[in-house]
């Protein structure tokens, strides 16, 4: 046993881990939750935000143009500049649309 | 004043085609308009450039004429944006052609097809930045410079809801727009008919993607929106699988988008940050408290396309463990002799390496694979057919002979799927994402009315 906190996968929690293009010369991400309980869990618990998006991604944290927490929609969402605009040769998601996977396995600390 | 609603059978006509049985629900809820637009910048610079549609013509059609015979029936408006993906003056021909032979072919009563174009000829915007008036980057690009002009080949304008009002008060009973804010379609019909610009927007702006706005996921059902005298407007799943719910309706607000509380368009930008969604029956939300705020100088959007250079693509495998692992070095071998040959400039040469990070490039978090073979995708651009194919074949070709010092198998290093490199279409590159200060929001969109049917 270790003493270290239990944790749970964001892909157990949230309802929707998505990727599109929003422009041309961006892509942004959408974590949505199924409740609001689990929304908060994960908004305090400071496992999703700026600073870890851009240590996930391996970039500078001035590509993450916008970084929101949108309670509306029980969501959070992000959005990076490309390097080159979409469909530029040699982009290999001309839509954006499977750059989320790694989100799936942000380990997001349990209270308790 | 009385309610206007509209329904939404597709948030890009064309694409894939709309679901029959929303629809049809979706016209016996006998709605004031039926809309739709038919653009998108997510299928790349390409067709753009090429002045194609990314959208098969019998997709396109089928849409067409659904919604025509529709409209044609109840007596209502029919309108489309972005006419054939792009919204280039040669689709919006297509898509006039096609509401012309459609009436032709159902003998339908003769009805008033207003169209208007989108394009913008690069010396027009040349002339206003010479006059001090520039064109201003989004997204953090610089200001556009005479250079990207000399570099596009084609650019449109992204009208807002002018154009379209324009038709609609001229009598149109079917409006074929060039590119347009998809909400635009939307928010001018309600406009037309008396409604708030903050309603009308919010309209739009729910509308656009049809039943994105709707859950369990499922696109290409229709919607209906609906804007009365109370301020709120309501938005309704058709298909019987689906509902517009608060998280749906609220959701759909950030899908596409960076900024999930504002939505700019020609003219102005709509505020949701105050919206209060409440689920007022199984399927339908009420949405209330969107604000447009108008805009001090009128700005457009304008998207250019310009062609990088003609492109062929080489495939090739590997399945050597020892080979997996040292695939930068086989790749880095294959450069280097393109190098070799062709130099360092004039040309573009791409390597995806799917297994190790060909979906998320320098995105990918993984560094070390575990997959026990590899795909390459050979990407060569240059000004010629000829030379971007012998580069091409070069840096695939290339690959087979890769040095590495402890490889055991010396007969070639990659598998190929194909002893060919294939064509490709030419490479284009977003050239334009700026937005130009207009006098009016019609400037850069021509209007012109023509007559359909019998």
């Amino acid at each position: 046993m270790t003493d270290s906190k239990p944790t749970q996968k964001l892909v157990e929690i949230a309802k929707t881990i998505r990727s599109k293009n929003a422009g041309v010369d961006k892509i942004t991400f959408d974590v949505i939750f199924r409740n609001r309980a689990d929304y908060e869990l994960v908004r305090r618990s400071k496992a999703l935000t700026r600073e870890s998006v851009a240590t996930l991604y391996g970039i500078s944290p001035k590509r993450i143009s916008d970084f929101v927490e949108y309670d509306p929609a029980c969501a959070i969402k992000f959005t990076i500049y490309r390097n080159r605009p979409s469909g530029s040769a040699g982009d290999p998601d001309i839509f954006g649309a499977q750059q989320y996977a790694p989100l799936m396995d942000i380990e997001i600390p349990l209270p308790g | 004043m009385g309610s206007t609603r509209i329904i939404c059978p597709n948030g890009h006509l064309g694409f894939a085609p709309l679901n029959a049985e929303s629809f049809k629900l979706g016209i016996a809820e006998k709605p004031d308009f039926i809309a739709a637009d038919s653009g998108s910048d997510d299928v790349g610079p390409v067709p753009l450039g090429t002045d194609s549609s990314t959208s098969p013509l019998k997709w396109q059609e089928h849409d067409l004429e659904a919604m025509l015979l529709a409209a044609r029936t109840l007596d209502v408006p029919m309108i489309i944006g972005s006419a054939g993906d792009t919204g280039a003056n040669s689709r919006v021909d297509l898509y006039v052609g096609i509401i012309k032979e459609l009436a032709k072919k159902h003998a339908l009563p003769r009805f008033k097809l207003g169209y208007f174009y989108s394009e913008v000829a690069p010396g027009y915007l040349r002339t206003k930045m010479r006059q001090n008036n520039p064109m201003l980057g989004l997204d953090g690009r610089p200001d556009l410079t005479e250079e990207d002009l000399d570099a596009t080949d084609r650019i449109v304008a992204m009208a807002g809801v002018h154009p379209f009002i324009d038709l609609l008060d001229r009598g149109a009973d079917v409006i074929i727009g060039g590119r347009s804010s998809d909400s635009a379609v939307f928010a001018s019909a309600a406009l037309h008919r008396g409604h708030t610009p903050s309603q009308s927007y919010y309209l739009g702006k729910v509308l656009e993607c049809a039943s994105f706005c709707a859950e369990p996921y499922g696109a290409k059902e229709t919607v209906l929106g609906e804007v009365n005298g109370d301020d709120a407007v309501l938005v309704t799943a058709m298909s019987p699988a689906q509902r517009c719910t608060v998280a749906s309706v609220a959701g759909h607000a950030m899908y596409e988008r960076s900024d999930p509380y504002h939505e700019h368009v020609a003219g102005g930008m709509l505020d949701m940050r105050n919206c209060v969604y409440e689920q007022v029956s199984e399927k339908t939300t009420r949405v209330t408290g969107a604000e447009f705020l108008p805009a001090d100088t009128m700005r457009v959007k304008l998207e250019g396309s310009g062609k990088v250079g003609e492109r062929f693509v080489g495939i090739a495998g590997i399945r050597d463990p020892y080979t997996v692992q040292h695939v930068d070095d086989v790749v880095a071998w294959a450069k280097s002799r393109v190098r070799d040959q062709f130099g360092t400039d004039g040309y573009e040469l791409h390597y995806s390496v799917y297994g190790k990070n060909g979906v998320m490039g320098d995105l990918e978090p993984i560094k070390q694979s575990k997959s026990h073979e590899l795909c390459v995708v050979v990407q060569a651009v240059a000004e010629t057919a000829e030379r971007a194919e012998e580069i091409c074949m070069t840096g695939t070709r290339q690959m087979f002979y890769a040095r590495l010092p402890d490889v055991k198998g010396t007969a070639g290093s990659v598998a190929f799927v194909l002893d060919e490199v294939l064509r490709a279409s030419p490479a284009y590159r977003w050239t334009a994402n700026h937005t130009v200060a207009v006098d009016d929001g019609l400037e850069l969109f021509p209007r012109h009315m023509t007559d359909a049917g019998v």
